[in-house]
């Protein structure tokens, strides 16, 4: 039984991260035979259901505590204010006026900690999205992530999405795009990163920043390139000199790009890139053996 | 002065490519790339750097483990799962803490401080375009809503400064932080999205999100032919929603190869169809400015 946690990341958005994703599962549905895990933590636009349509199991609400203050039993002391990081709460002395700002609060509780009144800061729950879980046609499970619109708060969703999994299924994790942290909430603790690019000046300079949270890291991981033939070479100079392994590369057509926008299975359609797919996943086995025979 | 965003629920769309033609046709602005996450403005405009600032964003605690007793107090008041015991030493993991400071102030033996981290950088530039101000978020860091929300700030002051009429924004994908901070106090907001399943449903919440805000909104579809009846139903869905789908544009390898030469599609190809259709996209949001 593999347990492996492998996520699909890119830089750059709309390179071809949820393609892969969702290929690369229904190929090992296909070939492994335990279960396997499909997790979306694009959370702010989650978009494997559409390509999945399985049937909604459960669904559980990702919650964080605010503060609500009693302004009557409030000595207007300030601490609370001065203690919060995020000026969520608006305080002036002067008028005693104190208000959460709820947008801004992180709920991380600082200024219950330190208040020194009994029952001035209580606190409520706040929703910032749910983490639903799917069961699949072909057997597998979808576990999706997804924020209450109007909601900034990404990471914790996230970390809620990935603590719903089960660890002794091989993950398939799919990223949201960018560098900062929900990118790095999603990947830290991943056993491989797959990258997905476009041979693109823009693809390639995302790939950098990428490649530079990823070795901050230290994960392990490969590119693929997506819409190979447009653009220019520059991405494969840059591979080579960093000894990057080309994990694949599909090539731009627009036949692809067709069954994509219908939310069809590209490995369904086409056997040739069903057998790429096994391909891209035999590679990934020997990179991860090679984690193994390190240790 | 108005403010125009181009945006995009799904990313890959081609917001930067379509900022980019903006920033050929509009006159008298300044240029601001809110993608602090994957900034790629700077390739088309080729900025050159006139200042450059540090930006002092996410805090991280940090132990010192001469003076911490392992009481385990901070990782039990922690509700960012980021205070673990590692290897015998209570350790803040940087990539989960948020910053939030309880720790600091709970230690009894006042073994934490926060830390800055200086990696991430903003600059005032000029470009053959006008003025531009840009950023690059270090490695892995947060609140890039609240660097969006700076270098905005800064560059409407200078909008202002100079007497200029417009601020054009390149905004980040999704509909989170930073795209809630970029859609802030602007008076239009360019989406754009292509004729896809995703695209449509990404372009769904990004109009919820934007009705939050007042703004008016433009729609417009990129590779439009690449399915037609896709397109067609977005369309509807705009009309749906009141919301004016500006154009469709056919898929054209003019935007990467524009994108190669550090051009936008305007330099690139002045004369083509596509350069034209951009001219009368252009036309119509000006009418918006009067």
């Amino acid at each position: 039984m593999l347990k492996y946690k492998i996520a699909v990341a890119s830089g750059k958005g709309g390179t071809g991260k949820t393609t892969v994703s969702v290929n690369l599962f229904y190929t090992l549905q296909k070939i492994l035979n335990q279960k396997i895990q499909l997790v979306d933590c694009d959370v702010e636009e989650p978009n494997i259901h559409l390509f999945t349509k399985g049937i909604l199991e459960s669904t559980q609400d990702v919650i964080i505590k605010i503060p609500v203050i009693d302004k009557d039993k409030c000595v207007y002391c300030g601490d609370c204010a001065a203690a919060c990081a995020y000026n969520a709460i608006l305080f002036v002395k002067s008028i005693s006026h104190i208000a959460v700002l709820e947008d801004l609060c992180h709920g991380c509780g600082a200024c219950s900690y330190v208040c020194n009144q009994p029952d001035v800061i209580i606190e409520k729950n706040k929703k910032l999205g749910v983490v639903n879980s799917f069961v699949l046609p072909n057997g597998g499970e979808l576990i999706e992530g997804k924020i209450e619109i109007g909601t900034a708060l990404a990471v914790p969703v996230i970390g809620k999405t990935l603590k719903a999994t089960d660890e002794n299924s091989l993950r398939i994790i799919d990223a949201p795009p960018g560098t900062s942290c929900p990118v790095m909430e999603t990947i830290k603790e991943a056993d491989f990163i797959i990258l997905v690019t476009e041979p693109t000046p823009f693809g390639l300079n995302d790939l950098k920043l990428m490649i530079g949270t990823i070795r901050k890291l230290g994960r392990k991981f490969g590119v693929v390139i997506n819409r190979a033939g447009l653009g220019d070479g520059a991405i494969y100079e840059y591979l080579q000199n960093e000894n990057i392994e080309l994990l694949m590369e599909i090539s731009f057509d627009k036949n692809l790009a067709r069954i994509y926008s219908e939310g069809k299975i590209i490995v369904e359609e086409i056997p040739e890139m069903f057998e790429k797919y096994t391909l891209l996943f035999e590679k990934i086995k020997i990179n991860l053996n090679e984690a193994d025979s390190d240790c | 002065m108005k403010q125009i965003a181009i945006v995009s629920g799904k990313g890959g769309t081609g917001k930067t490519s379509v900022s980019s033609a903006f920033a050929s046709l509009s006159t008298n602005k300044i240029i601001v790339d809110c993608d602090v996450d994957a900034a790629d403005l700077f390739l088309t405009m080729q900025p050159t750097v006139l200042e450059t600032f540090e930006y002092e964003g996410g805090k991280k605690a940090l132990i010192n483990p001469e003076i911490c007793t392992n009481c385990g107090i901070c990782e039990d008041l922690c509700r960012f799962d980021a205070i673990h015991l590692v290897d015998g030493q209570t350790t803040v993991s940087e990539f989960s803490c948020d910053g939030c400071r309880l720790c600091v102030i709970a230690c009894p033996v006042q073994a934490i401080q926060m830390l800055e981290n200086l990696d991430s950088r903003w600059y005032i530039s000029e470009t053959r375009f006008g003025p531009m101000v840009h950023a690059k978020l270090g490695i892995g860091e947060d609140n890039s809503g609240k660097l969006v929300t700076q270098i905005r700030d800064r560059a409407r002051k200078m909008a202002k400064e100079k007497d200029l009429d417009l601020v054009l924004i390149d905004g980040p994908p999704g509909i989170g932080c930073p795209v809630i901070s970029t859609l802030t106090g602007i008076d239009i907001a360019l989406m754009v999205t292509e004729p896809t399943l995703s695209g449509l449903h990404d372009l769904n919440r990004l109009i919820k999100l934007a009705k939050g805000f007042k703004l008016k909104s433009f729609v417009l579809i990129n590779k439009f032919d690449l399915n037609i009846a896709m397109s067609s139903q977005i369309e509807a869905h705009c009309e749906s929603e009141n919301i004016e789908v500006l154009a469709k544009i056919p898929f054209n390898r003019d935007f990467v190869d524009a994108m190669v030469n550090q051009q936008t599609v305007l330099e690139y190809s002045p004369n083509s169809e596509l350069s034209n259709q951009f001219r009368e996209i252009w036309k119509r949001i000006a009418l918006e400015f009067k």
